[in-house]
């Protein structure tokens, strides 16, 4: 059993914040199932593990893709590095797989880099039988992504942005409610996105009793169960992300719980962004200074 | 300062010293009984609770010799019945005594692994040092020979000779052992089965090596650097260290056996879920299990700001729930942190707490504050969902439980409020899941913890367990010590060619 370098293969940009990777990791990509994720570190000592969702794998080329948006520290630097540089640490695949099953009608909806994660699991809903409608949602155009590879496998595929510049301009909750609404309303809902969209597609579904299947990204440490830090509390009871999910009963969520936690590091990230821009600032200063 | 620096301490053994040497080491036992116990030097409290470097500092050579000399080299050796891995302790004091170390610390190698982390986190006082004839010929307890103070020492010196010998190792055998976990069990097992001939693989889910002596024991108390020599002992002797990989999710263990060619696999994956009290409150921002907590500070380095990427909870008063080692830890850790005022709450009295006197000792020296017969009854945050206080509720020591301690009663209507901004979950892990979900055919009993026979035989062929997955929570020295036994039923078995 040996594991190669986890290295970088391909890197794009696909919209303001969002990016692509396929890394090498035969491992993982021949186990992994859709649902499950991995999680990352961009420095051996001093690097902070963060979970990513995987959206896709190749047994050929032996990777796996994971797409992120540039939201924390280790993202943005992770943006940063580029075709043929390493990571540090990863490890996966982990979690509980998806549960696919042909059922009949199913909605998945993506809002965000969301929509990353939603795609083998609605590649794989579709595989199994089912009718699968998707509907993807971003703030405007630039923010959106892989609309052409739902597009190949979707029964039927509804874009909304917040400001109208792609599809409807809508929030995802409003096709949502109107497929719920339907003379054949669906057996299943899967919402991955923000924990707020999640929390009102959830709300938007709840009166038509229909399940609704949510994929949780909380804090993490080790993501084997061992720290308890993405904890969240479903149907009352306290589960662990980690290793009872990443994907809960949507309808059983504590969402307000679980978006305060989200905070929870809030100050120190706040400042550490701060500490690195004055850093940068300095560099920068004593550039121009050598320079002049 | 203390009284217990390094000059100090030495100036005080250096007359004992003289005496041995004029004597020629040799004593009649009422002589040796009579050789006061040397101290270990130690950083002075108000300057250690700032910093993050080793509490104990370790004997000198010549404290260490004048300790050695009071052992009064019993024939029935009653601390090595103490031992759980059964280290010859008599004679290897007895090289100490006249001042051979190299000596001591082969003696201690034939049997132990990590002397220098046994030396510092083994509970001595209730394991070899709790038999010392010594003690019970002065009628004290914490009279012992300085056993672990000893395997401390010769440990310490032998990794700063530079010359740590490489364990001889057979004629490769053609045989292959998967090891799960890189903990104490792991380690040993790891290296038992290497001496054997065999290859060795180990797999840690986490980026570093060591399992809990690197995650959860303070550098405080075990510094890293440690471990890590021995885990570079390991690869030295050729063993496959393998990082980032999760048997059971990267690999199923079955597969191990089926599809990879290994011959023999060892579980020694530990402890695993950490418990929470059940109280209301308790997933608010700053309610952390000691398990995240230690991890993010120890593994991930937060102590470290500005370098270190992982945030830790940034809090002046802390609450520590729990009264074993790992409370201790956490509680310590939080003072080195910034914490300025650090409670820890116990539902029992000092007396039936589990964690080390040693540690309870240096816990009370630093300032960490003890609410004993204490306990949470809940959380209370504000509106961002942020840690402000904890309603506690005072108890009193009824009958004795099933474990024979004191089980704790609550007195109603005794609640208080203690504001805080962080509260730390110390009170024991849940045994982990993942190998019971994604291997067919393990015995697990009614606490999740692996069913094993006296050699860590599982219920599955070739599988053998060991330490925390077994024991539920215990020590580094009793998972070392099973982790012995299963690494000789494994190459008994493979020597054997059956299952």
């Amino acid at each position: 059993m040996t594991v190669e370098p986890y290295t970088i293969l391909y890197k794009e940009q696909l919209s303001a914040q969002v990016y692509l990777m396929r890394v090498k990791a035969p491992h993982i990509a021949q186990e992994r199932q859709p649902g499950q994720f991995i999680l990352l570190s961009i420095d051996q000592d001093y690097g902070e593990r963060i979970p990513l969702t995987i959206a896709d794998a190749d047994l050929d080329e032996g990777s796996i893709t994971i797409i992120f948006q540039t939201v924390g520290y280790t993202t943005k630097r992770l943006a940063t590095l580029e075709q043929g540089d390493e990571l540090a640490v990863l490890l996966g695949p982990l979690g509980q797989p998806t549960k696919i099953e042909k059922l009949g009608r199913v909605v998945c909806v993506g809002g965000g880099v969301g929509i990353a994660p939603l795609h083998p699991i609605a590649k794989s809903l579709k595989a199994a039988g089912n009718q699968v409608a998707c509907i993807l949602g971003a703030r405007n155009k630039e923010l959106l992504f892989m609309e052409d590879r739902f597009a190949a496998f979707a029964d039927e595929l509804i874009i909304c942005t917040d400001d109208g510049s792609a599809g409807r301009k809508a929030l995802v909750t409003a096709p949502l409610k109107e497929l719920c609404q339907a003379a054949e309303k669906p057996q299943l809902v899967v919402a991955i996105g923000p924990p707020v969209m999640m929390k009102f597609c959830v709300e938007t579904v709840r009166p038509y009793d229909v399940p609704v299947v949510v994929s949780l990204n909380t804090i993490m440490v080790d993501g084997t169960g061992m720290c308890g830090g993405c904890r969240v509390s479903v149907g009352g009871e306290t589960k662990f992300v980690c290793v009872d999910g990443p994907e809960f009963d949507g309808l059983k969520v504590d969402f307000d719980g679980l978006i305060q936690r989200l905070q929870a590091y809030r100050p120190q990230e706040r400042r550490q962004e701060e500490q690195h821009a004055c850093r940068m600032q300095q560099q920068a200063a004593e550039l121009e200074k050598k320079n002049v | 300062m203390s009284e217990n620096n390094t000059a100090a301490l030495q100036e005080l053994a250096r007359p004992q010293y003289e005496e041995l040497k004029k004597l020629d080491f040799q004593l009649k036992p009422a002589q040796r009984a009579k050789i006061p116990l040397q101290e270990m030097p130690v950083q002075d409290a108000e300057l250690r609770r700032k910093n993050t470097s080793e509490v104990a500092l370790g004997y000198t050579p010549m404290q260490a010799v004048v300790e050695a000399n009071r052992c009064l080299q019993c024939k029935n050796q009653p601390c090595v019945e103490g031992c759980p891995v059964r280290l010859p302790i008599r004679d290897f004091i007895k090289s100490i005594a006249v001042g051979d170390f190299a000596e001591a610390i082969r003696l201690i190698k034939v049997d132990s692994l990590l002397p220098a982390v046994c030396g510092r986190v083994c509970p001595q006082e209730t394991q070899c040092q709790v038999k010392c004839t010594l003690a019970k010929v002065l009628k004290d307890p914490e009279q012992a020979v300085s056993i672990g103070r000893l395997e401390r020492f010769v440990a310490d010196w032998e990794r700063n000779q530079g010359k740590t010998e490489l364990p001889q190792c057979a004629p490769d055998s053609g045989k292959k052992v998967a090891v799960i976990g890189s903990g104490p069990a792991g380690i040993t097992v790891a290296a038992d089965c290497r001496r054997a001939g065999h290859a060795v693989t180990v797999f840690e889910a986490f980026h570093k090596f060591g399992g809990v002596m690197m995650y959860g024991i303070p550098e405080f108390r075990l510094p890293k650097a440690i471990v890590e020599a021995e885990v570079e002992l390991l690869r030295r002797m050729g063993v496959q260290m393998l990082p980032n990989f999760l048997i059971g999710r990267s690999r199923k263990l079955q597969d191990l056996l089926d599809k990879d060619g290994y011959d023999a696999v060892f579980i020694g994956i530990g402890a695993g879920l950490p418990n929470f009290m059940g109280i209301e409150g308790e997933n608010l921002i700053g309610v952390s299990s000691a398990n995240e907590y230690l991890t993010r500070a120890n593994l991930m380095r937060a102590y470290e700001r500005g370098k270190a990427a992982t945030p830790i909870a940034e809090a002046k008063r802390v609450a520590v729930l729990g009264g074993g080692n790992v409370a201790m830890d956490a509680a310590r850790t939080a003072l080195r942190l910034g914490a300025e005022e650090v409670y820890l709450i116990y539902r029992r009295s000092e007396k039936e707490m589990p964690a080390r006197v040693e540690e309870i000792h240096h816990a009370r020296e630093e300032g960490v504050q003890f609410h004993l017969l204490r306990n949470a009854k809940r959380v209370l945050g504000n509106e961002e969902g942020r840690v402000t206080a904890l309603e506690c509720l005072c108890y009193e020591l009824g009958e004795p439980d099933a474990s024979g301690r004191r089980s704790p009663v609550a007195v109603p209507g005794s609640e208080y409020v203690l504001p805080l901004d962080a509260v730390i979950v110390a009170i024991g892990n849940s045994s982990n899941p993942l190998i019971r979900q994604t291997t067919e055919g393990l015995e697990f009993n009614k606490w999740g913890n692996l069913v094993c026979d006296e050699d860590g035989r599982t219920s599955l062929p070739r599988v053998f367990a060991g330490g925390d997955i077994v024991l539920g929570a215990a020590t580094v020295i009793l998972a070392m010590g099973q982790g012995r036994k299963a690494a000789a039923a494994i190459n008994k078995m493979l020597a054997e060619g059956g299952d």
